[in-house]
């Protein structure tokens, strides 16, 4: 009896763990209806404040971020970017003499609820558009949906590639515009010797076969790859492979909150950006403020846009960015990434006439827009943009300074069709599509 | 060798974090047979608990003073924690003492209310404390390097068993609720106050979760959801070790902080993850109560 007691207790325990699992997405649905809530009430204010206009003077945008859960770090900064261009663009008078409406609905770090809430927000609320997602897993979650209902995805991440949906907009950067230069880069100025470490999902694991393929062709040389579930906060282990290995450079793909217990461990290990290069991808301004400038001073990142990124627009952008959120607030890649994809789909929009959304694509082509970041072009042929690459080192202060940049936008190239070492892995990837 | 000295100083600070996590529940659900799902949020408070005394030190203690801010945490998470699980002992799980399930329900539940306040309240993007000055860097054996950071966990955990050791077996307070575990009904004939046994017991239990919480943030950052990722290897390691036996928790925690990091070691984070659940399935199959079987009336 004693034993049979025990041995249920286990289960139940166990039961109730995976429970848990689902409780962000029990947190999303109640996000959910309070949404719907707050759009009725701001439906039926305007209804009674506008009555003299045509119905439908406001135009539905949705924004599907991760509010909650391990990725809310990076994720709700993009949204608070992404508002303020709404923001900005109603002052303006809209779009098309309307204003627009946002939407917003939280993802909750889980990759059903990313293509739960988009078909919601397309069949339900109606949106002309939808700016959203983070990571790879939660754009191939969306994707099918905005596909199936002819919608429009604003992505605004750097991501793997290997992909050019007819209805994603994709403002982050291609590899080619991120991953391909950082590793020239690396190659050139900081040693042969490559570790790679990520997270255990689709983004680091394609951009490591990538980066494998260019080290081949290069005179580069692997001497680990490692790869940890995401959340995982133990990188003592890894850190030890790292020891052996003695690498020049780990190129850090890693996603979400493992970045801030691998820095710190590393540190604590007493390994320092004297002894070996960390370039990391994923983690911008707003993610070194979590981990802490102290233990990632020194480090490297590649980008398209740093907080420090020197032009006209940016100063702009920076300050209403810090005016509306605080003066604490960092700017980074990615949140300029959904800031511009606001503005370039606002445009698009204008230039057709209609939030139509094969119009819009069409209207699309070939945009242009002077972003925080420097002149961005949408490549008509593959939905990317054009966008200039900058290695960055941290500094003390948590800033991003820069190192090199192309001097140029680059043209986007997801399939890396432009690199003979490509052919076959452009080809072996598409396959397992 | 270096290598494999490494790998065994990294299975000790491992076993010695999840030890630190499960000491807690090894008093609530290990000795009061409480399925606490609670258990991860108030590691979660504590954590919360380091962050807020931390910035309460940025504001208004001296900068060299700074670096205290870390032992001041430690008691302050404690007590803070077992204050917040005396409320919840008296308001909600002294009526649910013989009903593991509802029990199990009603403190997930209170679980996802405290990660949604901790949301509220903090924001939901994750923070980060510094960790004191004289943790950095590291202790220097041979060519080996250990983090004075987990040596540091190591230490606290140990100090944590020491001190539940001695306040279980060598104070009356100690023997008083063993005897209520054991034997509820003979323990109040003979005059002991069982409800109030209850609650400082269950206290203590939530104030060492308090505690873990407290080093935690010495390894990553802290959020809303920072408990959940290790409640399913408290429970773990409450099982293997041996339910109602404290000291089955510390050969269950070292064992699989020791079998987790070699399995890692040997292939990845992930396999190893794998393996090591595998490991627990089959020794149970062959130990089901674990390493250390009590055999107590309280569990029949």
């Amino acid at each position: 009896m004693k034993k049979k007691n025990s041995i249920l207790l286990f289960v139940i325990g166990l039961i109730a763990s995976l429970l848990v699992a689902c409780s962000a997405a029990d947190n999303a649905a109640n996000a959910d209806d309070q949404q719907d809530t707050d759009a009725e009430a701001e439906e039926t204010n305007s209804e009674s404040e506008d009555s003299s206009t045509d119905d439908g003077d406001t135009i539905p945008v949705g924004i599907l971020h991760s509010l909650s859960g391990t990725m809310a770090i990076s994720e709700t900064s993009v949204r608070d970017a992404e508002l303020l261009a709404i923001e900005e663009i109603n002052e303006n008078g809209g779009v098309l003499g309307k204003e627009l409406e946002p939407v917003v609905e939280d993802g909750a770090s889980d990759w059903p609820t990313f293509a739960e809430k988009a078909s919601k927000l397309l069949e339900q609320d109606e949106v002309a558009t939808i700016f959203g997602g983070w990571t790879s897993a939660s754009r191939k979650a969306m994707l099918p949906v905005v596909e199936e209902n002819n919608g429009l995805l604003w992505y605004p991440v750097q991501y793997e590639g290997m992909e050019d949906s007819p209805n994603i907009f994709y403002t982050g950067a291609a590899p080619n515009q991120q991953i391909v230069p950082a590793v020239d880069w690396l190659l050139e100025n900081r040693g042969t010797d490559f570790f790679l470490l990520g997270s255990d999902y689709v983004f680091p694991r394609t951009a490591n076969a990538a980066i494998k393929a260019q080290l081949e062709d290069g005179e580069g040389n692997l001497v680990g790859e490692e790869y940890t579930p995401l959340e995982h906060t133990d990188y003592n282990t890894v850190i030890a492979k790292i020891k052996g290995e003695e690498p020049d450079v780990i190129f850090n793909t890693l996603n979400g909150d493992s970045n801030v217990a691998f820095f710190k461990q590393l540190d604590d290990a007493g390994i320092t950006s004297d002894d070996v290069t960390v370039l990391s991808v994923s983690v911008a301004e707003q993610e070194i403020q979590g981990i802490g400038a102290d233990v990632t001073e020194g480090h490297l990142t590649s980008w398209n846009y740093y907080q420090t990124t020197d032009t006209p627009e940016n100063e702009d952008f920076v300050s209403n960015y810090q005016e509306e959120y605080g003066e604490d607030r960092v700017t980074d890649d990615p949140i300029e990434a959904g800031y511009f994809g606001v503005y370039l789909w606002a445009q698009a929009v204008e230039e057709a006439g209609t939030t139509d959304v094969d119009e819009v694509k069409e209207a699309a082509k070939g945009l242009e827009f002077d972003a925080p970041g420097g002149k961005v072009k949408i490549d008509g042929d593959n939905q990317h943009v054009y966008k200039t690459v900058r290695i960055g080192e941290i500094q003390e202060d948590g800033l991003i300074d820069e190192l090199w940049n192309s001097d140029e936008p680059v043209k986007p190239d997801p399939y890396l069709e432009t690199y003979d070492w490509a052919s076959e892995l452009a080809e072996s990837l598409s396959d397992v599509e | 060798m270096n290598e494999i000295l490494l790998t065994l100083f990294n299975g000790i600070s491992l076993g010695s974090i999840l030890l630190l996590v499960a000491l807690g529940l090894a008093i609530t659900f290990g000795l009061m047979n409480v399925i606490n799902m609670a258990h991860g949020e108030l590691i979660m408070i504590g954590a919360y608990v380091t962050y807020v005394v931390q910035n309460i030190f940025v504001n208004y203690v001296p900068e060299q003073y700074f670096d205290i801010y870390f032992i001041v945490a430690i008691p302050v998470a404690l007590v803070v924690a077992a204050g917040v699980g005396m409320l919840l002992e008296s308001s909600l799980i002294r009526f649910l003492y013989h009903r593991p399930l509802d029990s199990l329900l009603a403190t997930w539940g209170v679980g996802l209310m405290l990660q949604q306040l901790a949301r509220t309240i903090f924001g939901a993007p994750n923070v980060g404390v510094s960790s004191p000055s004289f943790l950095d860097g590291g202790l220097t054996i041979g060519s080996l390097l250990l983090p004075y950071s987990r040596l540091f966990i190591l230490g606290l955990a140990v100090v944590c068993l020491a001190g539940i050791y001695i306040y279980f077996y060598r104070t009356a307070n100690g023997r008083r609720v063993r005897a209520v575990m054991q034997n509820r009904q003979m323990a109040e004939c003979l005059g002991v106050s069982t409800r109030k046994v209850d609650v400082i017991t269950f206290a203590i239990g939530s104030g060492f979760a308090g505690v873990a919480g407290c080093a935690l943030t010495l390894l990553g950052s802290i959020g809303p959801t920072v408990g959940t990722a290790y409640i399913i290897d408290a429970f773990m390691v409450v099982v293997v070790g041996g339910v109602g036996a404290l000291f089955g928790a510390v050969a269950g925690a070292f064992g699989i902080g020791f079998f987790n990091t070699v399995f890692e070691y040997a292939t990845n984070a992930s396999i190893g993850k794998v393996l090591i659940f595998l490991l627990i399935i089959a020794f149970l199959q062959w130990r089901p109560s674990g390493f250390v079987s009590s055999r107590t009336r309280s569990l029949d």
